[in-house]
């Protein structure tokens, strides 16, 4: 392997390792979600991904399987996770303050190689994911590069979910070992994003742009919350942006649903198939036919 | 209860049609006759439920399964029949129909009904693929109207052909629970579109299975071989005599250890197994007249091509008990599902295939393919209780798909008469089919002999081995089923737990870990 060590030792935080996924890219994927956004999503179904775990302790006590122990190594405090022990109740992620959780992995690149290596027969690819997985760049940077160094994974594919607020330098540095990426657009209006993410959304267009141009833009992704976020009423707008990104990029829609959400968004009205499929209409009316709809509505 | 009383109760069933009584009262009437002479030890080990006639009879007078060689009956005719050769489709299709209603077998509904697409392309030539389709597809609607039965099967492939194609159009467009289907992979053969369309069917109904021709054809000899029924890889032109299976559970509960397992008690049940196999084989071959049929004399079947079905099942008890057995023989229950998770309970499971394979090879039988019987790893009945189906992971307790597949794979090399394992797939799939394509042909080239995958939310879907429509198995308790197979498939919902087997694409996280 042609890795120079510190590459190779380089440490992700994960917060889930899906080795089967059917919806995560083309293909059949390995999905690597790292812990950790820098967004402040209203809706975000996962909000215990958003957060870094400053082993403070308050969750130990609460578990029910006596799970968790904070630990002192070289003079730091640890949370130790025994996954066999945990029966997936919960509770350390409803009481954690940080939007964290003390369930989370660490894999080194070569440990991520070594599992991809022993399924590279079954799946046509990686997709890393989040959180925002994009705040991890170095790891990434490593894992692809590593990927496409390594003659019997060289075939994968390996694309990256983000919600488009990495930089163009970052981009820069990613796009040689980059073969798509699947990028949320969650509102057209300044404002809008805003409201929703925290955020505002120059960086995203910035993404998308530069994506589309060097053809590695697979998706665009839509998320749908009626009354809330504001495609109908930019639909020409959205339509003509959508139509310039060219025929390869689908641009994907998805139902806004309470699963997993908190606070306020729990008064948002969720997403129906009436909803979507209307949507769908008034983009394809525009042109827009690259559309893919939800297999499943919660 | 009296044999009368049983009559009654099933002449009276409001749930039966006319027909599928006429069948319980001739089984009744057969279970009235004494059982063919059996050693005490044999009997002995059928009362336990450690060695299992499979309820094929108390004296065989036909095959478990026969698979004729379609191929030189639609070329000769029949003197029998009074058929002349099939000279178009129209005349192939009909001597077919005619064929399937004498072709006996286990449920008096053949089980396998031809490599089809290989038989009709003579008949095709020339021919518009629309009036093509429009022919195959009346023919298959027949097939499941009039032989209601999912254990029927039909092969196709690995040649890319017209035939092939068109059906499996029709089986996606028509979503019946019968026939069965097989579609035969080569990787040297198959163009790589015609399996993505395959695998796209199975995204639609949870059919075709996937057979690994290669490795199939290699087990048996130039006339070929046929999969039937459920998961069954049988010679073609002969079948199975019978099916005798071994309950692997039961065997390990009576060892003391794991020598004690593989040294004395595991040998000790094969040969009673081998007993039994010998007894119902001595009466369907000399005893029956079976083989005085036309379908001997027009040589489209061949008595020294049929086989004995050395079935097991119950693997995944078997080495969780062998698993906890202590010094002292008792049992403790682990905590964890073991068996298709932990790399020293699947290497025991392989140590087990392996020894079976051994004995079954090594061990002659007075009518058997070659002079032997065929290892099966049996796909369960409606009446299993907490026994899992042959090699497979129990219900509920299946990993994610990729490492399903790599915990069996193992197996698959020792099963030469079939090995069904079904993997439950997210419904997340219908959307890619390109990601069950990948996870077919990974499979495969693992050492697969047949890749079976059930798609969640399918209204179709597989009960131990044959197909049933989810609908049906609600109705049927209402009302009864024009379909023979969906009471088996309503009682082994209740008994096995089948509706609770998970749709599993999210694995947990494996690594215990240290966080900062
Ligand atoms: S999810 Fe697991 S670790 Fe967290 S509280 Fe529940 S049992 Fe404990
Ligand atoms: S997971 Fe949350 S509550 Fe638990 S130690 Fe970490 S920061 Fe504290």
């Amino acid at each position: 392997m042609s890795l120079n060590k510190p590459a190779i030792n380089k440490q992700a935080i994960v917060s889930q390792l899906l080795p089967f996924s059917c919806v995560d890219g083309p293909g059949s994927r390995l999905v690597l979600f790292l812990q950790g956004c820098n967004y402040q999503c209203k809706n975000c179904h996962n909000p215990h991904t958003i957060g870094l775990c400053d082993a403070c302790g308050d969750c130990v006590a609460t578990c029910p399987e006596n799970a968790l122990t904070l630990i002192n190594l070289n003079n730091k405090h640890h949370i130790q996770w025994d996954s066999e022990r945990c029966s997936q109740c919960d509770t350390c992620i409803a009481v954690c303050p940080k939007q964290a959780s003390p369930k989370v992995s660490r894999y080194t690149v070569e440990e991520i190689l070594t599992i991809l290596h022993s399924q590279r027969h079954f799946i046509n690819g990686i997709t890393v994911s989040g959180g925002e997985a994009s705040l991890q760049l170095p790891f990434i940077l490593a894992l692809f590069k590593g990927i496409k160094a390594t003659e019997s994974l060289s075939h994968l594919t390996c694309m990256l979910d983000t919600n488009g607020s990495l930089s163009l330098t970052g981009w820069h540095k990613l796009l040689p070992f980059l073969d798509g990426a699947m990028v949320d657009l969650k509102a057209w209006q300044q404002d809008t994003h805003r409201y929703i993410t925290g955020r505002d959304n120059h960086a995203v267009f910035k993404s998308i742009q530069l994506l589309a141009q060097q053809q590695k833009m697979y998706e665009v992704r839509l998320l749908h919350i009626p009354s809330i976020t504001d495609y109908e009423d930019e639909i020409d707008a959205l339509a003509t942006y959508l139509l310039l990104l060219g025929p390869d990029t689908r641009v994907k829609l998805n139902a806004f649903h309470h699963h997993g959400v908190v606070d306020d968004a729990l008064n948002w009205p969720s997403c129906k198939q009436a909803d979507i499929e209307r949507l769908a209409a008034t983009l394809a009316k525009r042109g827009v036919t690259n559309l893919v709809l939800p297999s499943i509505y919660l | 209860m009296l044999l009368q009383d049983k009559l009654v109760q099933i002449v009276t069933n409001p749930q039966l049609s006319p027909k599928q009584k006429s069948n319980y009262l001739a089984l009744e009437a057969e279970a009235s006759l004494p059982y063919m002479p059996i050693s005490t030890e044999v009997k002995a080990a059928m009362n336990d439920g450690i060695i299992c006639d499979m309820f094929e009879g108390h004296a065989p007078f036909k095959p478990r399964y026969v698979l004729p060689d379609y191929a030189r009956y639609l070329k000769q005719g029949s003197e029998y029949l009074e058929l002349s050769p099939a000279q178009d489709l129209d005349e192939a299709i009909n001597a077919l129909t005619i064929l399937y209603h004498h072709v006996p077998s286990v449920t008096n509904i053949p089980v396998y009904l031809g490599q089809l697409d290989e038989i009709l392309m003579p008949f095709t030539e020339g021919m518009d693929a629309e009036v093509l389709y429009r022919k195959l597809k009346l023919f298959w609607i027949m097939l499941d109207r009039t032989l209601p039965d999912a254990f029927m099967h039909v092969n196709i492939g690995p040649t890319d052909n017209i035939v092939c194609r068109t059906l499996l159009r029709i089986d996606a467009e028509l979503k019946q629970v019968a026939p069965n289907l097989t579609f035969m992979y080569d990787p040297a053969v198959t163009p790589d579109d015609l399996l993505l369309l395959a695998t796209t069917n199975i995204c639609h109904c949870s059919k075709p299975h996937i057979a690994n021709y290669p490795l199939h054809a290699s087990a048996f000899d130039e006339r070929g071989f046929g999969i039937v029924s459920c998961y069954n890889a049988l010679p073609l032109a002969g079948g199975a005599n019978t099916l005798v299976r071994l309950n692997l559970k039961e065997v390990a509960l009576k060892a003391n250890s794991i020598n004690d397992f593989f040294d004395t008690v595991l040998p000790n049940y094969c040969s009673l197994t081998f007993e039994l196999i010998d007894a119902r084989s001595a009466f369907l071959h000399h005893e029956s007249h079976f083989f005085d049929s036309f379908l001997v004399k027009e040589q489209l079947i061949d008595e020294s091509r049929f086989a004995p079905m050395f079935g097991i099942y119950g693997m995944a008890e078997a080495v969780n008990i062998l698993q906890t057995l202590t010094a002292s023989g008792e049992v403790t229950p682990a905590i964890h599902a073991r068996y298709g998770h932990e790399m020293d309970a699947n290497q025991l499971g392989y140590r087990i295939s392996a020894a079976l394979d051994a004995i079954v090879k090594s061990t002659p039988v007075a009518h058997g393919f070659h002079g032997r019987a065929l290892l099966h790893s049996q796909g369960g009945i409606s009446l299993d209780k907490n026994v899992t189906p042959g090699v497979r992971i129990p219900y509920g307790t299946e990993p994610n798909p990729i490492a399903h597949i790599q915990a069996l794979a193992q197996h698959h090399q020792y099963y030469t008469a079939g090995i069904s394992d079904i993997l439950t797939i997210d419904e997340t799939v219908k959307s890619n089919p390109q990601a069950m394509f990948q996870l077919c042909k990974a499979a495969l080239e693992l050492g697969f002999r047949e890749f079976t995958a059930n798609v969640a939310s399918n209204d179709l879907m597989r009960v131990t081995g044959y197909m049933v429509k989810r609908s049906d198995i609600e109705a049927f308790k209402q009302c009864g089923s024009r379909l023979n197979t969906t009471g088996l498939a309503a009682e082994a919902a209740v008994n096995t737990g089948i509706l609770q087997r998970q749709a599993r694409v999210i694995a947990h996280e494996h690594s215990p870990c240290v966080v900062k």
